[in-house]
């Protein structure tokens, strides 16, 4: 691959994520001026826009790049990982346990810290028992570990729906909420930023083998890719962002299916461009998902999912087009 | 240069027994066809060959040493494999899967430098697919797949070639070329090949040495002069079998 491209690549979506950034922090109940934001976030300012910026609208902002980098780095992985173009961080059933959890939680009553901890308790479980089962023929093949998923994704959606139909009335809003994927205010972003941070350093420094992954096990093993040990660690990155992405936000949907996509549409084939592009581009995509989902029907939020559909379809759509047509041309 | 050695080896598919009791030197500069009818398990030994599955006794030893024992970077610098078929889930361009064959050569940092991109378009040249660097896999012909699935294979440069019917899906120019192009790399620079192919007047013609896999266990191994005889092959293929020319040697079903 040429150097020119990936980098006019990078250049563009860090623009994009600047731009997502400041409009994430200018736009609001309250409208700041650039001056007023970069006063407070020098550590200097006013109050209450000190306040603002710093308590309300940048953690907010840094959660939601946080939850779309993990949802779409957590979706290249495993579309390598099941050789399956189709597969989304939710394929393996990550986030249905995860909304079991959630919504336990909110029928004993819990919020904040302990529904989250209830969440990715549930993502994990689920997790560990999809490894364990499809791991227990031994071989666990793509088929095998997709099947599981779906499996095990079916026995969430059984369960959650038998949760919503038990659930007094009170609660049910809430919980349809964030099973449609929500950025709650007050989520506190470090813990997601870092796992963020350790899941893209440890998958870049897999990006070549995953490249050779992507064409075929054999072709991997033959070329010298110890290929048993890469799928253990891919499962476990991609399951663990995916976790902490839903754990955050509920089920955002579409951004972990579609970002590696457009991305590959967009000439980011080596997995060494794609993984971090994927990072900056779904970061991106959520962060201006979100203040647009708090802002259009403002007072009243919109879940953050129906607009990252509402955003990416029509990108996607219009480079799946485009490049039909090149190679019809 | 590496040598590839098999010692007492027994292979199972199933209930199929494909080998027992085998001990083959595959020396360089040899080129070896594997033969026998479908389902004998040409490919499963091609497999254990590369070390992809276990035997069920007996050991397969890369220079003097067992395949298990070897970490599988180094193995593939050393022996490398064409698959009988390619899936391609993703997309990617020719020179793109042209150097995914400088894998094992290249440090766990490194990235391909110009020295591996010149090895790539010289594999790519070799095959005939000189100047089409950017073109996408997903719009190539069949035995344009092939050749660059062969094109990786060289520009992995292992000094032991294992080949899954290399001639599949190509034209009858096609193939010539291809075995042309390998025999003649394995005399001038002393590589091993072995390769599995359906064709007996192909094997006639650029193997020195053939393994006959009968499908029950038996296996005859040995120079070409001695192994491919008429009776021989009729049994191996329960095909009669009319000799139409004795240099190279060359046969028609009846």
């Amino acid at each position: 691959m040429s150097s020119a491209r990936p980098a006019t690549l990078f250049i563009a979506l860090l623009l994009l994520c600047l731009a997502g950034l400041a409009g994430a922090l200018l736009v609001g109940s309250v409208s700041l001026s650039i001056a007023e934001v970069i006063n407070s976030l020098g550590g200097g300012g006013t109050e209450p826009w000190r306040t603002i910026v710093l308590e309300l609208r940048l953690p907010r902002a840094l959660a939601a790049f946080s939850v779309g980098g993990l949802l779409a780095l957590a979706g290249a992985l495993l579309q390598v990982l099941l050789r399956n173009p189709l597969a989304d961080p939710y394929v393996l059933g990550t986030s249905g346990g995860a909304a079991v959890g959630a919504l336990l939680a909110m029928l004993a009553g819990l919020s904040g810290a302990a529904l989250g901890g209830s969440a990715f308790a549930g993502a994990l479980l689920s997790t560990v028992l999809v490894f364990g089962i499809a791991r227990r023929g031994g071989d666990w093949s793509p088929t095998r570990l997709l099947l599981t998923g779906i499996i095990m994704a079916s026995a969430w959606g059984a369960l959650i729906a038998f949760i919503l139909t038990i659930a007094p009335e009170h609660n049910l809003r809430g919980m349809l909420f964030w099973m449609m994927g929500d950025i709650r205010p007050g989520d506190l972003p470090w813990p997601a930023l870092s796992i963020l941070l350790l899941t893209l350093i440890i998958s870049w420094v897999l990006a070549r083998p995953l490249n050779l992954l992507a064409r075929g096990e054999l072709q991997a093993i033959t070329l010298g890719v110890s290929v048993r040990p890469l799928r253990a660690i891919l499962y476990l990155l991609a399951a663990l962002g995916t976790a902490t992405a839903v754990t955050l936000a509920g089920s955002v949907g579409f951004v972990g299916l579609i970002i590696p996509h457009l991305l590959r549409l967009a000439g980011a084939r080596d997995h060494r461009v794609l993984l971090p592009a994927s990072v900056l581009a779904g970061g991106a995509l959520l962060l201006i998902a979100d203040t647009l989902a708090r802002t259009l029907w403002a007072p009243q939020q919109l879940p953050v999912g129906i607009l990252t559909a509402a955003i990416g379809i029509p990108v996607f759509l219009f480079l799946l087009l485009r490049t039909r047509a090149e190679v019809h041309a | 240069m590496s040598r590839l050695s098999i010692q007492n080896l027994q292979v199972h598919i199933g209930t199929t027994e494909v080998c027992r009791d085998l001990s083959v030197e595959f020396e360089a500069g040899q080129c070896w066809a594997i033969l026998g009818r479908n389902g004998t398990g040409k490919t499963t030994l091609l497999h254990t060959l590369v070390g992809l599955r276990e035997p069920q006794a007996g050991t397969v030893q890369l220079d003097g040493m067992a395949l298990s024992a070897q970490p599988r970077r180094s193995i593939a610098r050393r022996l490398g494999l064409l698959p009988q078929d390619n899936h391609d889930a993703f997309p990617a361009t020719v020179l793109e899967t042209a150097l995914l064959g400088r894998h094992p050569h290249l440090s766990p940092w490194g990235w391909e430098t110009v020295e591996d991109h010149r090895l790539a378009r010289t594999a790519l040249a070799q095959v005939g697919l000189e100047g089409w660097d950017e073109r996408r896999i997903d719009t190539l012909s069949g035995g344009e797949r092939r050749r660059l699935a062969v094109a990786t294979l060289l520009t992995q440069a292992p000094n032991i070639l294992l080949l899954d019917e290399p001639t599949n899906h190509l034209d009858l120019h096609h193939q010539i070329e291809l075995l042309k192009l390998l025999s003649r790399q394995a005399q001038e620079q002393h590589k091993t090949l072995v390769m599995v192919l359906h064709d007996l007047n192909l094997a006639a013609r650029f193997a020195d040495h053939c393994l006959l896999l009968y499908g029950d266990g038996n296996v005859c191994a040995g120079p070409c002069d001695s192994v491919l005889e008429t009776p021989t092959l009729e049994r191996l293929y329960s095909q009669p079998l009319r000799m139409v020319s004795d240099n190279p040697p060359a046969w028609l079903p009846e």
